[in-house]
């Protein structure tokens, strides 16, 4: 359903600066799949779908290949992103059910979308508004009410809604329940499993909270410093993680039953507006060896449809030394 | 590993029947029609017990009162009715005057330590300001204070952090400042309202270490949260909160491990696990947290209770040790368990 490969952004930064903040990522989602892409503030997941989008700010630049059923969405920058943006794919943006227009009605701003991408009109429109309200979990005479009426949670079943106006193929949700109470948040991740299991919709959960990817997704991809570090089932990248950051972020997160000792990770990611030079996590890394500073590991599949960038698992270098 | 609950410590604070209610404002036209005034039952009878050397966590969703809560212990919010003892001596009534010389043992730190630190001042003036404002030390004395709580906030060395201003630092080290202007000062008690939920995943472990240490060194600490995994990990005791009560409380691990209140049990059920194994069945209650101005009678949960039978409409259930409870401080405001 989409698939990416060696996609990259720039932004342009005052003073010619540049600042590399997606260095090549592949990944890619089948229809109805849950698919995490996990990573601290700043890694470069949120750059990343906005890409997928064409939703970037003018000073970014893009290069790679997006493949939205087999087509390259950004092979003509605009105009070959505009055709499939809400109709193919759409977004649900951080922060979403804050962003509704507060002087006009929930309906309306549903509408809006299907107007602007001739899938429906006037009262077919509302109807199809109503029916979309219904399907996210609110009952579809609420289609007249203001943002103001709705909690928390309500605003969020929304703004989903509204992603979906146009029945898009691909749904890439932005930390969809960060802000969220995790009653709230329990019923809108209920709700994305099952728009994915009952349509067939193929979802990008953003996400820096690998629970909530662990229980959500079948597969996903831990980003560090604009690059995947690891990439493979939830299940083995829990149980058997290839890449010390993996391993280490897993281990920085409390869990409810867990009882080894929680430790956090020294250091801080790297800059992304300078050249990295060897492997990003090298500084922070608790297994790094002469290689780790100097040579960019390679993405290696450890076993089928487990990537990683470490050079532990690299014979090779292994070998040398 | 946390440390055991040391439940023979000496109390420090002591809130008994806490209740803390807000006017909502009718407006001119509420007013001409005389409709009644409304409140916000924000905190409706809380008592609890902060105990040197301890760390009690407040968990529950927003609105179920738990900053009101802590806000109030601080006397920052004026109680409606209810006692605080500091120390034993009730200090729910104490003029504003005297306020001051408590407060310097009575700290808290805040959410986010983007907006709590002031950009223009260095690492030193924050950390020193408390002392300066209290009158307290010399020049000298009040600089090897400071240097001693950057370090117990474990920002080593600390004279390499003296100098930089706040955008310098990373969010963690943000929050030490914090956490070091906080201890300056020789509190007992700290409160740490989602001390870490700004943060990275990766630096949380660090900041709640520090928490940690510093209930290791006889500091009582009241840390609000609503992630129970955090205070499952790292506090000794855990009450749970909801709709201005606690319903739950006890030992973290008994909390944990053996809930016994429906609503602790539901909100257990859905805190997602690290383990994709663990994919257990989420107890999903419907609909949202009722609003805190109509208070449903009875039990306020029985709404949403998934045991409620017709006696929870009518009774206001006290919290009592339930049946199934192995430790004696243990208790649950529920009449079927």
């Amino acid at each position: 359903m989409l698939a990416v490969s060696d996609l990259h952004v720039w932004f342009e930064l005052p003073g010619g600066r540049e600042l590399h903040a997606v260095r090549g990522i592949d990944f890619s989602v089948a229809a109805g799949e849950r698919f995490g892409l996990v990573g601290e503030s700043g890694c470069g997941k949120t750059t990343a779908i906005l890409a997928l989008m064409g939703l970037l700010p003018p000073n970014a630049s893009v290069a790679g290949q997006v493949l939205l059923d087999g087509e390259n969405v950004l092979a003509r920058g605009e105009e070959s992103a505009a055709p499939h943006r809400w109709r193919e794919i759409a977004m649900v943006f951080q922060g979403a059910m804050n962003a509704f227009n507060p002087v006009r009605t929930i309906g309306d701003q549903i509408v809006e979308p299907m107007e602007l991408h001739d899938i429906a009109e006037g009262r077919a429109a509302l109807r199809r508004a109503r029916e979309l309200l219904e399907i996210v979990g609110i009952p579809g005479d609420r289609v007249s009410r203001y943002p103001h009426e709705f909690s928390g949670g309500m605003r969020q079943r929304a703004a989903i809604a509204m992603a979906l106006a146009c029945t898009p193929k691909v749904l890439l949700a932005d930390e969809p329940t960060t802000a969220l109470d995790v009653m709230v948040q329990a019923q809108i991740l209920e709700l994305l499993t099952s728009l994915t299991n009952d349509f067939g919709l193929a979802l990008v959960l953003v996400t820096h909270d690998l629970p909530v990817v662990a229980q959500v997704c079948e597969r996903a991809a831990v980003m560090y410093a604009g690059r995947v570090a690891e990439l493979g089932s939830v299940d083995r990248l829990f149980h058997d993680p290839r890449h010390p950051y993996t391993r280490l972020l897993f281990a920085a997160t409390p869990d409810l039953y867990g009882d080894e000792a929680v430790a956090s990770i020294p250091g801080a990611p790297p800059r992304l507006d300078r050249a990295l030079a060897g492997c990003p996590f090298a500084p922070r890394c608790d297994r790094a060896f002469s290689p780790c500073p100097t040579v960019t590991p390679r993405l290696l599949e450890v076993e089928p449809g487990h990537i990683a960038a470490c050079h532990l698992n690299d014979p090779a270098v292994m070998a040398a030394s | 590993m946390t440390t055991p609950a040391t439940a023979n410590g000496e109390v420090i604070v002591e809130v008994e029947n806490l209740v803390v209610r807000y006017p909502i404002s009718r407006g001119i036209l509420g007013a001409l029609r005389r409709r009644p005034r409304l409140q916000v039952h924000a905190v409706e009878g809380v008592s609890f017990a902060l105990r040197r050397g301890e760390m009690l966590a407040l968990v529950g969703e927003s609105g179920c009162g738990k900053t009101t809560t802590a806000q109030t212990v601080l006397r920052l919010l004026e109680p409606d009715s209810g006692v605080i003892r500091f120390h034993g001596e009730d200090i729910s009534r104490l003029p504003s005057r005297r306020l001051r010389a408590l407060r310097r043992r009575m700290q808290i730190i805040y959410q986010d330590p983007y907006e709590s630190l002031d950009p223009r001042f260095r690492v030193r003036a924050t950390v020193e300001e408390p002392l300066v404002i209290h009158g307290l030390g010399s020049k000298e004395e009040r600089r090897t204070e400071v240097l001693r709580a950057l370090e117990q906030a474990g920002l080593d060395p600390p004279d390499l952090f003296l100098d930089r201003y706040p955008h310098q630092l990373s969010g963690g080290q943000r929050q030490r400042v914090a956490i070091a202007a906080s201890l300056v000062l020789h509190p007992d008690i700290l409160v740490a309202d989602e001390p870490v939920s700004m943060l990275d995943v990766s630096v949380r472990a660090g900041v709640l270490a520090i928490l940690s240490d510093l209930r290791g060194r006889g500091l009582g600490i009241l840390m609000i949260t609503h992630d129970l995994s955090t205070a499952a990990r790292f506090a000794d005791r855990i009450a749970v909160m909801y709709l201005g009560r606690i319903v739950e409380e006890g030992p973290a691990h008994d909390v944990v491990h053996n809930p016994q209140h429906p609503y602790t049990r539901a909100l257990l059920s859905v805190v997602p696990k690290r383990d994709p194994r663990q994919r257990e069945n989420p107890q999903i209650l419907r609909g949202e947290t009722p609003n805190p101005v109509h208070i449903p009678r009875g039990c306020r949960f029985h709404p949403r209770c998934p045991m409620a039978i017709p006696a929870c409409e009518e009774t206001d259930p006290a919290l009592r040790r339930p049946a199934a409870a192995t430790s004696p401080e243990h208790v649950a405001a529920c009449i079927r368990v």
